[in-house]
């Protein structure tokens, strides 16, 4: 009955599943699962709530065709306008099929860009950066499920998950980390 | 088993029988002849705000052919007026008698294209051996069955286009390859090779053969599948089957498409237009699909058919009608950039007198589906797939509507009668056939080998 974290190791995605499911169902608190590859309707399972990043995906996008109006209103129109094919650069409006394609592209280029860096900074990670995952295992063929035993009966919880399908279970001192 | 249901039946009736009454009243509406054309614009002048001598010479400028630059540098004078005047009538005549007919003809296509575009994804869907669909293969079937007598419908309506009943492909008026002849037209000449009654009718009758064989040999393997489904003998022959149509398909919808949409403006030509009705086809396709789909759940039939697949479906609805715009665009822009006298026609046409739907089909086409469907949930709310669906395919309507009439029918469009009336006429005969066609045979398609992994599909 002390401060500890169980790690519990699966060597499937199906039982894995199957198991987080049956945690949950045992009001068991599961901290974090670490896995060698997305393994879909996890983060469902695990009741995790739904990514935001397609919201900021949007508003990106947004940012980026403000950007493509912006640029190619002050290069074309404004800075230097020029008479191409009979059309003289003096109105974005009526010049606006020209730039639809670049508007287009900055959108998905800022959309793009910005979703990954977004996802690098909300994940904390960033070069040189230490591993997180507590075993190397799980960036091969083992998939990892931290759960917390703080006051539970740590024999009957190493039982059931046992039964759960984990072929190794072991159990981490939170002090040692 | 899938029944019809007697309220199904009855509505398509109905709208058969008001669609025909609407269409022959069309027809019989349209003037009898010049003269009668003559006193209906004398009629609308007199309610105008006297400028009707004026407003008639615009109208003449703004029809956007060939003849344009000829009478505008005829000048607008007195002396002329007259003149301009019985021209002005006789062409407004061709419109007003053009009008029934172009109307039958983009709802006849509408709705035969919506079973080709659907026979493609069928196709596409054996050969890719997709895992989610089997489960619709029963519904494809359904809306590709209307390929067969949407085809005889299309092919009469072709015939009697090239036996004289009608003048709406100008490339058939009499005379237009003779050198002196009145109707002479030296670009449409050097086309007559290609372009010529027979040969075009050959064409049209051919592709509906290859399209339709495949169709019904596709529909016996399914079946057969079923009841034999040892050593999957009928599933190869069908993924055989499907590989080849796809080739044969593509190059003869392109032809297809030059044939009976684009030679409408038969000095115009454009390179992606085969793609460009693709595009059209197969989303107004798969949006039947969806549409039926969802009609039959709220039905208690297809009770293995989940929201993931509705996702799907709305993920393909709303990725094709971006790839359509992509082609409308870049159809648009290289047009409108290059500004080639024999080219832009085509769009000033479109632009000048037809402006509301030309952009407002752009805008129903794309921004509506691109706002509602972009959200991942909302893809999987059945009613918000509904909406997004049936603007889809009124876009598409328009969208045929937009390719056909201003060729023939000019800056004299309205949707009256005919437009309606034919579009609830081909509506009615198409619930008929697909859903007399899905009530045929079980809504599972038990014997498929990926019939397990759809089941079980969730996203």
């Amino acid at each position: 009955m002390s401060d500890k974290t169980i790690h519990a190791l699966y060597t499937d995605d199906d039982v894995l599943l199957g198991a987080v499911k049956q945690v949950r169902e045992k009001h068991y608190h599961i901290e974090e699962v670490f896995t060698p590859f997305p393994v879909h309707g996890l983060e469902k399972a695990m009741g995790i709530a739904d990514t935001r990043l397609a919201i900021n995906a949007f508003l990106y996008g947004l940012v980026g065709l403000t950007v493509a109006t912006v640029m190619m209103n002050y290069i074309m129109i404004q800075d230097w306008p020029q008479n191409i094919g009979g059309k003289p650069s003096f109105s974005y409006l009526e010049n606006m099929p020209a730039f639809v394609p670049i508007m287009f592209e900055l959108t998905v280029f800022f959309a793009a860009h910005l979703m990954v860096i977004t996802f690098y900074l909300r994940s904390r990670l960033w070069p040189f950066k230490s591993a997180e995952n507590p075993d190397v295992r799980t960036t091969d063929d083992h998939f990892l499920m931290e759960i917390d035993a703080s006051g539970k009966d740590i024999e009957e919880m190493s039982k059931f998950l046992h039964d759960t399908g984990a072929v190794e279970i072991k159990i981490i001192d939170k002090d040692a980390h | 088993m899938y029944k019809v249901s007697s309220k199904l039946k009855i509505f398509a009736f109905v709208l058969i029988g008001l669609g025909a009454l609407l269409t022959i009243g069309g027809f019989l509406s349209a003037p009898a002849s010049e003269d009668a054309v003559r006193e209906m614009l004398a009629h609308d002048d007199s309610h105008g705000d006297g400028h009707s001598a004026a407003t008639t010479d615009v109208h003449q400028v703004s029809s956007g052919d060939v003849h344009d630059d000829a009478h505008a540098s005829e000048g607008h004078g007195e002396s002329h007026a007259s003149d301009h005047d019985s021209n002005h009538v006789e062409h407004v005549y061709h419109q007003l008698s053009n009008k029934p007919w172009s109307a039958l003809y983009v709802a006849c296509f509408f709705f035969f294209m919506i079973a080709l575009g659907c026979t493609a994804f069928y196709a596409i869907q054996k050969v890719a051996q997709a895992g989610w669909s089997p489960g619709l293969f029963r519904v494809m079937e359904g809306i590709s069955s209307y390929l067969l007598v949407g085809g005889i419908l299309m092919f009469l309506l072709l015939l009697a286009t090239g036996l004289g009943a009608n003048h709406i492909f100008t490339w058939m008026n009499p005379g237009v390859a003779e050198v002196g002849h009145e109707n002479y037209d030296a670009l449409v000449a050097g086309k007559t090779g290609f372009l010529n009654v027979p040969f075009w009718l050959i064409r049209a009758g051919a592709f509906l053969v290859g399209w339709n064989l495949y169709r019904w040999n596709i529909r016996k393997f399914s079946l057969k599948q079923d009841e034999e489904p040892e050593g999957n003998v009928w599933y190869k022959k069908g993924f055989k089957h499907s590989a080849m149509f796809l080739v044969f398909f593509i190059v003869t919808e392109s032809i297809m498409s030059w044939d009976w949409i684009m030679s409408f403006d038969p000095h115009w030509f454009s390179t992606l237009f085969g793609w460009y009705v693709f595009a059209s086809m197969f989303v107004s396709g798969i949006t039947v699909i969806a549409l039926v789909t969802i009609y039959l759940k709220s039905r208690g039939h297809l009770e293995f058919i989940n929201d993931s697949h509705i996702h799907d479906l709305a993920k393909f609805m709303f990725g094709i009608s971006i790839f359509w715009t992509y082609l409308w665009f870049s159809q648009f822009m290289l047009i409108w950039y290059s500004n080639i006298p024999e080219e832009v026609t085509y769009f000033i046409t479109r632009i000048e007198d037809y402006n509301i739907l030309f952009f407002g089909m752009v805008a129903i086409n794309f921004l509506f589906p691109l706002l509602i469907l972009m959200n991942s949930d909302f893809k999987r709310v059945n009613w918000f797939v509904i909406t997004a669906g049936i603007f889809i395919l009124l876009g598409h309507y328009l969208d045929i509507y937009v390719m056909v009439m201003p060729a023939t029918v000019g800056e004299s469009w309205f949707i009256g009668m005919p437009e309606i009336g034919s579009f609830m006429l081909f509506a009615g005969i198409f619930l008929l056939v697909i859903f007399n066609t899905i009530s045929k045979a079980p809504l599972l398609a038990k014997g498929d080998p990926f019939i397990g992994e759809s089941k079980h599909f969730h996203y």
